[in-house]
């Protein structure tokens, strides 16, 4: 390999784990509340309301049946409009973000079910609100719960990263895309597919190590 | 002494697949200030449901709950959340924190009162040292025995100071000795603090070891309420009469015969009851079961005798013990 297809390699890294970490932190910024609202709203918790949870329930449906191809075109007007631009590594994140958020809502809400109804029980005989039992009742319960579920949606962020190279974006699957796709480089394609594996394993270890430290 | 609580024809039902299921029918109690109360049944009898009216974990289908005259069904989330303050409850599974360590643990009822945090970790201590567990405070729960947990969870109970424990089958997940020592710490918190505590238990002997009074509570309604020596002694009820009876482990010799109870407190123990019969009448009975137990801090014994087949004998042999002073009670056969 030519020391220019190096250099490239090693920004694709860089502008990869870009993408993922921005992506990432943003979907759970909006994943999270969204995650808590369909727990909490379900029926039998602890703010039951069944209009707010269908709606709510609704929406992230639509969103994570949508092929993550189709949301990127689709997503791309908005995209410009948030960024100035549709194509780059910026312009990625806005894709990735909104494609991750239901993936992030769901396997949040999935991780708090799991907080034995006993536990919610006993802060309720406390006297609790609702708000306080979620914060420090079943949010501190279920952190080893979703801290695996976090492992898991970085490397699919970082696996959809690769796939916004085929509309422009930056990154390590648009320099596969690139190099090893259209101009037949098959060990440019390795090279990249290979960091790529390297890095979605120690995401997932790294993740179920830390969730493992955190279980008391 | 003032009422605690006090139930006013309290139903509940509840609705499963479209079919109405009655889990509480017409129960009136109240359980008065500084007493040990148990609630006993046998599991599906309604009396989780019924503890869980108290704080209005439940709510009622009708009747009323009122604490210390309050009525519970009148009052707002808010409101609500202030009188749960004032009432701890300790359940079979502990329900601590696992991601939290003990002293944690202790200081959140204090926590959600907003207490200052030096105030709620001194506090929280406090605590830890009545439940023997001050040693532990850093502790995650996994890493201590259920006897030690349910202590946590009483300690966790005690720091917001409540005028009511209420324990819901506390000792279920124990063994017997773990539940000899939490059963003695709640009596000595009952007398130290005056504190109110309510039992719901399934075992005879959990109420007979610490509780003043007891409701026995069978397919949702109250069977019997009253002292527990007075019910250990001469229980009315059919469910009563299960719960308090020993079972059997030998089956009557003869078909005709007659089965009776006999209870006899810490006095009488001393005296040689069926030996005096067979000196002083010549008849004899058949053992099939006996034992002694200590009901509110009195030893008692009780014993089920089988009788002769005939009629005249069996009169006089049930004279001979009432005039002795035992109490005698019939047991059907099954």
């Amino acid at each position: 390999m030519s020391e220019y297809i190096i250099e490239t390699i090693k920004t694709g890294i860089i502008e990869t784990l870009q993408m993922t970490f921005f992506a990432s932190v943003l979907a759970y910024a909006a994943g999270l509340p969204i995650g808590i609202l369909l727990y909490a709203t379900a029926k039998g918790r602890i703010l039951s309301n069944r209009g707010v949870n269908l709606v709510t329930g609704f929406i992230v449906n639509v969103a994570r049946s949508l092929p993550f191809l189709i949301l990127l075109v689709l997503l791309i007007p908005f995209t410009r409009l948030v960024t100035g631009s549709s194509i780059g590594t910026k312009a990625s994140i806005v894709p990735l973000t909104v494609g991750a958020i239901p993936i992030v809502a769901r396997m949040v809400e999935s991780s708090l079910s799991e907080v034995s109804p006993g536990i919610i029980e006993a802060a309720a005989s406390m006297g609790a609100s609702p708000l306080y039992m979620i914060v420090h009742f079943i949010l501190p319960e279920a952190t080893p719960s979703l801290l695996l579920g976090a492992a898991i949606n970085i490397s699919t962020v970082l696996g959809y990263s690769a796939m916004a190279g085929v509309i422009g974006g930056g990154g390590l699957g648009a320099i596969a895309l690139q190099y090893g796709y259209y101009r037949y480089q098959k060990e440019v394609l390795w090279t990249t597919v290979t960091i790529l594996v390297i890095m979605v394993m120690v995401i997932q270890e790294g993740g179920n190590l830390i969730a493992k430290k955190t279980r008391k | 002494m003032g009422e605690v609580f006090n139930l006013e024809h309290v139903y509940k039902n509840y609705k499963n697949d479209g079919k109405e299921f009655s889990a509480l029918e017409d129960v009136s109690l109240s359980i008065k200030e500084g007493e040990v109360f148990g609630i006993i049944g046998m599991s599906g009898a309604g009396k989780s449901t019924l503890v869980r009216t108290l704080n209005r974990l439940e709510e009622v289908s009708g009747g009323s709950v009122s604490f210390f005259g309050q009525d519970l069904a009148g009052l707002k989330p808010g409101e609500l959340r202030l009188i749960r303050r004032q009432m701890a409850m300790i359940f079979q599974n502990f329900n601590l924190l696992s991601q939290r360590t003990v002293l944690s643990n202790v200081m959140q009822p204090l926590r959600i009162a907003g207490t200052p945090r030096p105030e709620r970790k001194a506090k929280a201590l406090e605590m830890l040292e009545i439940v023997g567990l001050e040693d532990k405070k850093n502790e995650y729960p996994a890493r201590l025995s259920g006897g030690q947990r349910q202590r946590v969870a009483i300690a966790r109970a005690l720091a917001s100071d409540p005028k009511v424990l209420l324990c819901d089958e506390a000792t279920s997940a124990l063994d017997p000795k773990m539940t000899g020592e939490i059963l003695d710490l709640l009596g000595e918190i009952n007398r130290s603090r005056k504190l109110t505590i309510v039992i719901i238990t399934h075992e005879m002997s959990v109420v007979e070891r610490i509780c003043d009074r007891v409701a026995i509570i069978d397919k949702g309604k109250l069977a019997e309420i009253g002292e527990v020596e007075e019910i250990f002694r001469n229980p009315r009820s059919e469910p009563a009469r299960k719960l308090v009876f020993p079972g059997n482990p030998f089956d009557p010799s003869d078909r005709d015969s007659r089965l009776i109870r006999l209870v006899f407190d810490g006095l009488a123990a001393n005296r040689p009851f069926i030996a005096e019969l067979v000196e002083k009448t010549g008849r004899k009975v058949n053992i099939l079961s006996a034992n002694t137990k200590s009901v509110g801090g009195i030893g008692y014994g009780q014993m089920v005798v089988e009788l002769p087949p005939q009629k005249e004998e069996q009169e006089l042999i049930i004279q001979f013990f009432k005039d002795g002073g035992l109490s005698v009670q019939e047991v059907k056969r099954s």
